[in-house]
């Protein structure tokens, strides 16, 4: 008997994320004045928060259209680049899905698999470039296992970034100084699986 | 932290409502944060959009207005703005000849105007982009982001926005654009780190005595750090630093840019200087702009920027222009 998962499932996800990103957010901008140019926290706090407010007014009716409602509106209020990405995430692996009423664990890993190779397509990034590929990756391989494998492959892949020397995105500039650093946007995006797994707890299905 | 604001979240907002006050020339969409020179859409002509995070003032919106930019989209501090502002820029100036985005070098500009060229080619909107990268404190290779876009943004606006309102066709405002670029090399020292509102403090630390060479206008960390030198002494090395990059065979643009805390007194000090070493190196200097341009919040410290001119660089470049930041001939 496999568990599905509907719309619901899926903004209950996004609205715990959004608290998560807002109570981190202070970590996320001291991760980024380090390496970057301390504004992540900020940016993805204001995102999320209007992603939360979105789904709340308009619930959307499909998973697939509660991921690529949130993707957009995330494009629309972050900026950076954290925006598109993030964005991009959400939108690809929501229309990955469809117009399907359930989906399963499974299918849900798929859709992000989906998501995050659009990310790589258009940040021109991969694993080891240390972005947040290196947590994204792992983790979407990792949900076909369980949402609590996920949660662990996002958290050591946003670990393993940290001696690493960036080849992307504003960290590049660093080279060599960039080493000894975790990523930003890695660790925002164990953030989001952590808050995926504890959603599915919640439900009370697996671990 | 000593700044003139009321909380953080509405810096940007409260600067805008300023600008619009000062600036009846300007349409401000407040809400929107789109600035709009006010007698856009003009016929016949191609319009430059551009724009990027905020804390570079007067780039970008300080500088919209007959003779450069149509329209700016001023982002979060230090964030790319989003792409809807871009649509609505572009919508906003659009006469139906097209528009050219003017693009610095980030990684979260590129993807945001990316995606907004794409909506307003879907909503009908012919659309070039230019991108600037003028840095050289940063390597342009595979394993960086390539090199930053700086004092040269402020270059590729006014020239390429002078070809515009002459009523070149979109592929020549663009050619020139690109022609400034490519011609257009930057070199900024920090002596101070600056302070972003939302984290009321130094984005990164510069400890007193030392300055930072090569950073870049984020407060980005440059090639290396020294104990401090005089304005001789950075003169001589960030004029270096760009000459062995651009070698010039003719006459140069020159911008002496202050980062936003330095005074101009220590500025045009530093002008003296930087007009020295080009003597010494042999470059001749055909025009010279000194000033907080292209600036980073509240950093001490400055940028040199040169373009080698030709005739019709420099004809555009001394073509009028009016606009809050810069102004001659009209």
């Amino acid at each position: 008997m496999t568990e599905t998962y509907g719309a619901e499932f899926l903004a209950r996800w996004l609205t715990a994320a959004a608290e998560d990103v807002d109570r981190e957010a202070d970590r996320l901008t001291d991760l980024d004045s380090a390496i970057g140019d301390a504004d992540h926290g900020a940016n993805l706090k204001r995102g999320f928060a209007a992603v939360a407010e979105t789904l709340a007014k308009e619930p959307p009716g499909t998973p697939g259209a509660v991921l690529t409602t949130a993707g957009r509106q995330l494009i629309s209020t972050v900026g950076g680049a954290s925006g598109p990405l993030y964005g991009t995430l959400l939108r690809s692996a929501g229309k990955a899905l469809g117009d399907e009423e359930r989906v399963g664990r499974e299918r849900l890993a798929e859709a992000f698999g989906a998501g995050v190779e659009a990310v790589a397509r258009l940040g021109g990034a991969q694993v080891g470039d240390k972005t947040m590929l290196d947590a994204l990756v792992p983790a979407a391989e990792a949900l076909r296992e369980s949402f609590a494998a996920a949660r662990a492959a996002a958290e050591e892949g946003a670990l393993a970034t940290v001696p690493l020397r960036a080849r992307k995105g504003r960290a590049s500039y660093l080279g060599e100084r960039s080493v000894g650093h975790r990523d930003p946007g890695a660790t925002s995006s164990a953030l989001l699986f952590a808050a995926l797994a504890d959603t599915a707890a919640e439900e009370g299905e697996e671990g | 932290m000593r700044m003139l604001i009321n909380v953080p979240e509405t810096v940007v907002a409260d600067a805008l409502r300023g600008m619009a006050a000062a600036h009846p020339e300007l349409t401000v969409d407040v809400e929107r944060r789109v600035v709009v020179r006010r007698d856009a859409p003009v016929a016949g002509k191609v319009a430059l959009v551009s724009g990027g995070g905020s804390g570079h003032e007067p780039l970008h919106a300080g500088f919209v207005g007959p003779g450069m930019l149509a329209a700016a989209c001023p982002g979060e501090i230090f964030t790319s703005p989003v792409p809807d502002q871009m649509v609505r820029a572009a919508a906003a100036v659009d006469s139906g000849a097209g528009v050219l985005f003017v693009v610095k070098n980030y990684t979260g500009d590129v993807l945001n105007f990316e995606m907004a060229a794409e909506l307003a080619e879907d909503e009908g909107i012919q659309v070039a982009r230019v991108l600037v990268d003028d840095d050289v404190a940063v390597t342009d290779s595979l394993y960086t982001a390539g090199r930053r876009g700086t004092g040269a943004t402020l270059f590729v606006e006014k020239i390429a926005g002078a070809a515009a309102e002459e009523g070149a066709p979109l592929e020549r405002v663009e050619s020139v654009a690109r022609r400034v670029n490519e011609r257009s090399r930057s070199f900024g020292v920090a002596l101070s780190a600056c302070t972003t509102p939302a984290k009321g403090g130094p984005t990164f630390d510069l400890p007193d005595g030392e300055l930072e060479l090569g950073v870049g206008i984020h407060g980005e960390p440059g090639r290396e750090r020294r104990a401090m030198m005089t304005s001789r002494e950075i003169a001589d090395f960030a004029v270096d630093a760009v000459l062995e990059d651009l070698r010039p065979s003719g006459p140069v643009l020159a911008l002496v840019n202050g980062m936003g805390a330095t005074p101009l007194l220590e500025l045009y000090g530093f002008h003296a200087e930087v007009q020295r070493v080009l003597t010494e190196r042999g470059v001749p200097v055909a025009r010279t702009l000194v000033g907080n341009h292209v600036t980073s919040l509240d950093m001490a410290g400055c940028s040199v920027t040169l373009c080698e001119a030709d005739e019709e660089l420099l004809r555009l470049w001394d073509a009028p222009v009016r606009t809050p930041a810069l102004r001659w001939g009209m």
